[in-house]
């Protein structure tokens, strides 16, 4: 019974919150561009299942997806799993000693994101539009490979205690400088995987791993060090991928003109 | 039958996705750490109720928003009238952000936090007031982030430029903001954009690119995105300050 009324509960609260995305196209496409619907029924049927899904998705995660993070975090930091006593050795823990932490952390970054749907489907698109350029299974890697090492490093934070917008900003200027050696063509689509790789299943683990760790850690508070894995997770796969670019631009280069170092045409450039 | 099929095809697609994080969880939980997981029944149940909303949604997402959404940006692309289109670019941003589902938990997760510390009143009408106000500057960010983005495909003004002045902004809202809210404004620029915002706005900027003359699809219309992420790190330091 406790399983329905929360269902009906988190409908009411979902309805609310989609049928202003609804109005606003509806709207637009009947008064701005005066075009009547193209297919009705189904664009009731689609909202009738976004509807529905979303109930479920979020009880779901509320029930699994968040309490999960939550509960690794805990175990990892167990002292009996660490092997050190928290008590006596007062509030420091080695960081060190927490490696299995930080092997989870960079595993579960790294395969989610490298499942991640929308992560697929822009990798091929911008295949597609780059004539072959930027290879889709290379970029995919890279994204990935920025995630795994984002949450990482977020983790290792939390861990040590040092403020987030030391190491975001530190991120920032590295992003900066890349961006000025980067291939240009590369540059908006490596600003933009930034955001894409972090999904909706993604998100909440993370940030309940966060959470988990800011109250379990000695001497951390969920509020101020409980959040920025998912701020780490976006910036470190914009390095990766410019990273990934001036690579294969770099070996396309050498091996176009073997003796030939200062060679600024790439395959990016040519037309497409 | 056709839609039941439609419907198993993308329950397969969302436990590829879930597979590897199950994969991940189950070798640390059974090899590392060794230790019975807590509450695994209603872990399990909830898992379930995960792979089936998503595929809905998924599922809907496919027949309903998309093709409205998509055909709707390379329309106003195509149309040229400029307020129109920065009005969609906003409502199209406002809109996908206020129902991302990563969003609405995220957010009520940091309203309890914060009454937990002490932040706000713990009570559930304050805690819905934060949660909502996280919200709604996150999805007003996003929308004047595409409307940005929209505007620098118009104009060809250079990318990066505009993302370095981004980057300033943050760093001054940083030392402005109560240290309390940084963590949570950082990571609403990743939360936003997820399933239902990427594919409409990257629909959008690909379709503007390529209406336009002179414009290469990859460098231009890629980006939007990118601006997305980084306004509502500003706007919710700013909702910090307010409240």
């Amino acid at each position: 019974m406790d399983l329905v009324a929360e269902f009906l509960e988190v409908l009411v609260e979902t309805i609310r919150d989609v049928l202003p995305i609804a109005a606003v196209l509806v709207t637009f496409q009947l008064f701005v561009l005066r075009r009547p619907l193209a297919n009705p029924r189904r664009l009731v049927l689609g909202f009738g299942y976004v509807l529905l899904g979303l109930v479920l998705f979020l009880m779901g995660l509320e029930q699994a997806v968040f309490p999960v993070g939550k509960a690794m975090a805990a175990q990892f930091t167990a002292p009996g799993f660490l092997g050190v006593d928290h008590t006596a050795a007062g509030h420091s823990v080695d960081p060190a000693a927490y490696v299995w932490l930080y092997a989870f952390s960079f595993a579960i970054g790294f395969s989610t994101t490298m499942a991640e749907p929308s992560l697929i489907a822009v990798t091929l698109k911008a295949k597609e539009l780059s004539a072959g350029a930027i290879g889709a299974w290379g970029l995919r890697v890279a994204v990935a490979l920025g995630v795994a090492i984002g949450i990482t490093l977020g983790v290792y934070r939390i861990v040590i205690g040092v403020p987030l917008q030391y190491f975001i900003m530190t991120g920032y200027v590295v992003v900066i400088v890349q961006t000025m050696f980067a291939p240009k063509l590369i540059v908006p689509l490596a600003y933009d995987s930034g955001g894409v790789t972090t999904s909706t299943i993604t998100v909440p683990l993370v940030a309940g791993l966060g959470l988990g760790l800011a109250e379990s850690i000695p001497g951390r508070s969920p509020l101020i060090d409980g959040f920025g894995l998912i701020a780490f997770a976006s910036l470190f796969p914009m390095i990766t991928v410019m990273g990934y670019a001036q690579a294969s631009e770099w070996r396309a280069a050498r091996k176009r003109s073997p003796d030939a170092t200062s060679d600024p045409a790439t395959p990016e450039e040519s037309p497409s | 039958m056709n839609w039941l099929k439609a419907i198993l095809r993308s329950l397969s697609g969302s436990a590829r996705d879930l597979a590897f994080i199950v994969l991940v969880i189950s070798f640390f939980q059974l090899v590392i750490l060794r230790q019975p997981f807590p509450d695994l029944g209603k872990a399990l149940v909830g898992l379930v109720l995960v792979l089936l909303g998503l595929a809905m949604f998924v599922r809907g997402l496919d027949l309903g928003l998309f093709p409205l959404g998509e055909g709707m940006a390379q329309a106003f692309a195509r149309k040229g009238s400029l307020g129109w289109l920065l009005a969609f670019a906003f409502a199209l941003g406002f809109g996908t952000t206020a129902a991302e589902p990563a969003l609405i938990v995220i957010a009520e997760e940091a309203s309890e936090v914060a009454a937990g510390a002490g932040a706000i009143l713990d009570t559930e009408e304050a805690r819905e007031r934060y949660a909502l106000g996280l919200r709604l500057s996150v999805a007003l960010a996003v929308g004047v982030g595409i409307v940005v983005g929209v505007w620098r495909i118009l104009t060809g003004w250079p990318i990066h430029l505009m993302i370095a002045v981004g980057y300033l902004l943050v760093v001054v809202m940083t030392v402005l903001a109560p240290e309390e809210i940084i963590g949570i404004a950082y990571d609403s620029g990743g939360i936003t954009t997820s399933t239902i915002t990427v594919p409409l706005v990257t629909a959008l900027g690909v379709g503007l690119a390529s209406s336009l003359e002179g414009r290469n699809p990859v460098s231009d219309g890629f980006g939007l995105i990118a601006f997305a992420s980084l306004t509502p790190m500003i706007f919710v330091m700013l909702y910090g300050m307010l409240i």
